[in-house]
């Protein structure tokens, strides 16, 4: 740390005291490198600290060429935390049940202080769908879906679905007349599933003598809605689905989506 | 353990390194049914493997038990998997029946009457002369929008049902006339209980474009 660290000509008790704390094992085990004023120190600050080494120690300078890339991927990744942030947040108030769904939406906006947080929730969500749609565009027109990244586009393209489908069931929540017909609406899409849909192609085959095993009480659709239409069930279902399972789904998604962005050859860069 | 027969080779500075080329194994490992080099199996005479320690099980060959253990646990994964599944259907739905008593024709108006719509998703119907069955009597109409099953509202100044979601619009008889609705609403089974009321079963279903409405369950004559 010698050739670091900032001393004081004349050692006065505050310097003498700071070379002491800094040299006890406690600060040292935080702060386990010098200060990144070297490049070397640089690279090795980022590459042992997990937040720091998701971001490459190099950039090429395509990789931030705004009209390159429109930054889409990483504003998508910015609004997804935001929205983890505020929707945490919203959960300290809303409740899932038929009671009290419409009446702690409303709460939030008139009964909490800071009563946008809700409309941040909301905006951002749309947001998000916008830049994953933009993102997706991008890759398309700058050809970045090519090989050895291929695979990587089919990741994105299961991240856009689940991105849709976090859209979907938050628009349930609100439990307002427009949330209740708009899930009826979609949710009836469901019973056309091939074979697990009751009015699918293919689920009248599914027979046990005359018996139907496909029906409307165990089809896909009431496996969403965990009833035969959108009631207490679905509410419930689509709040777990909202905040826990989706949002686990398309967390590790994008863990291994940016891992592989850097495996086959960074952002925007030739292969 | 293979390599625990290793002859010692004189002046090797690690017998546990990758072997120098003459220091095979004195004995080899057992390699009966393993993918190996065609080399190395025949060097050895068969008759060496008696020295090998046979660490295999009585009842099954190391093979068998891996396989075995394999089949279990992707059989137990399946069966957790199953159960999942199942877990996600309910055995008890606390909905609304699907079929019950409206009470006594008496009680009836002609007209659409909504008193059961909220609680059963059913305009109870009295007519004059049906459309199809050509007599007086009581069908019951299942309050589900036939576009995409949103609930319509009955507008008795204009005598029609008319979907808030897409505009759809019914006549009272439930014959489409307006909207993106492709065919007239359902009906439902309407028959007389033992006791004299009506019951109506929303199980059973009548739809008017395979003539069903002909069925002499989908309509009450009174």
């Amino acid at each position: 740390m010698a050739d670091t660290k900032i001393v004081a000509p004349k050692e006065g008790a505050l310097e003498r005291s700071w070379n002491w704390l800094t040299e006890t094992q406690v600060w040292k085990s935080v702060f386990r490198h010098n200060a990144p004023i070297t490049d070397r120190n640089r690279v090795l600050v980022v590459l042992s600290n997990v937040f720091l080494h998701l971001h490459p120690v190099r950039l090429r300078k395509s990789g931030v060429r705004l009209r390159y890339t429109w930054c889409m991927g990483g504003l998508s990744f910015f609004l997804f935390l935001s929205l983890t942030f505020t929707g945490v947040l919203l959960m300290f108030y809303y409740r899932p049940t038929l009671e009290y769904a419409y009446t702690d939406i409303v709460g939030l906006r008139e009964h909490v202080p800071l009563g946008i947080m809700r409309e941040m929730h909301r905006w951002g969500a749309h947001a998000m769908v916008v830049t994953v749609w933009l993102h997706m565009f991008r890759v398309f027109m700058t050809g970045s879906y090519k090989p050895p990244r291929e695979f990587n586009w089919n990741i994105g393209v299961i991240m856009l679905v689940l991105t849709l489908l976090l859209s979907f069931t938050g628009y349930l929540l609100p439990w307002d007349q427009l949330a209740i017909w708009a899930i009826t609406v979609g949710s009836n899409m469901a019973r056309a599933t091939p074979f697990m849909g009751s009015e699918g192609p293919g689920s009248a085959l599914l027979m046990l003598g005359d018996v139907r095993l496909i029906h409307a009480a165990d089809d896909a659709r009431f496996a969403l809605l965990g009833g035969t239409f959108v009631g207490e069930g679905a509410l419930l279902r689509f709040y777990v689905l909202h905040c826990v399972g989706l949002p686990l789904a398309i967390a590790v998604l994008m863990a291994v989506h940016f891992w592989r962005v850097r495996k086959d050859g960074g952002i925007s860069g030739p292969v | 353990m293979a390599d625990e027969p290793n002859a010692p080779v004189e002046g090797a500075p690690a017998s546990k390194g990758p072997p120098a080329k003459p220091a095979q194994p004195a004995v080899p490992p057992n390699l009966a049914g393993k993918t190996t080099s065609a080399a190395v199996a025949p060097r050895r005479p068969p008759a060496r493997k008696k020295k090998v320690v046979d660490d295999t099980s009585p009842l099954l060959s190391r093979r068998s038990w891996l396989g075995l253990a394999w089949g279990s646990f992707t059989a137990a994964s399946a069966g957790a998997l199953a159960a999942t599944g199942r877990f996600m259907f309910p055995n008890v739905l606390n909905e609304p029946p699907q079929q019950f008593k409206i009470g006594f024709p008496d009680e009836y108006a002609p007209g659409v009457d909504e008193r059961w719509k909220d609680r059963f998703g059913i305009w109870v119907v009295r007519t004059p002369s049906d459309i199809v069955q050509e007599a007086g009597g009581f069908y019951a109409l299942i309050s589900v929008c036939t576009h995409l099953g949103c609930t319509p509202n009955w507008l008795s100044a204009e005598l029609k049902f008319k979907c808030p979601c897409h505009g759809s619009g019914f006549r009272p008889t439930g014959v489409n006339f307006e909207g993106p609705a492709p065919r007239p609403l359902e009906r439902a089974r309407i028959v007389l209980a033992d006791d004299g009321q009506i019951l109506v079963d929303k199980a059973r279903k009548f739809q008017f474009e395979l003539g069903q409405w002909a069925d002499p369950e989908s309509f009450l004559r009174v």
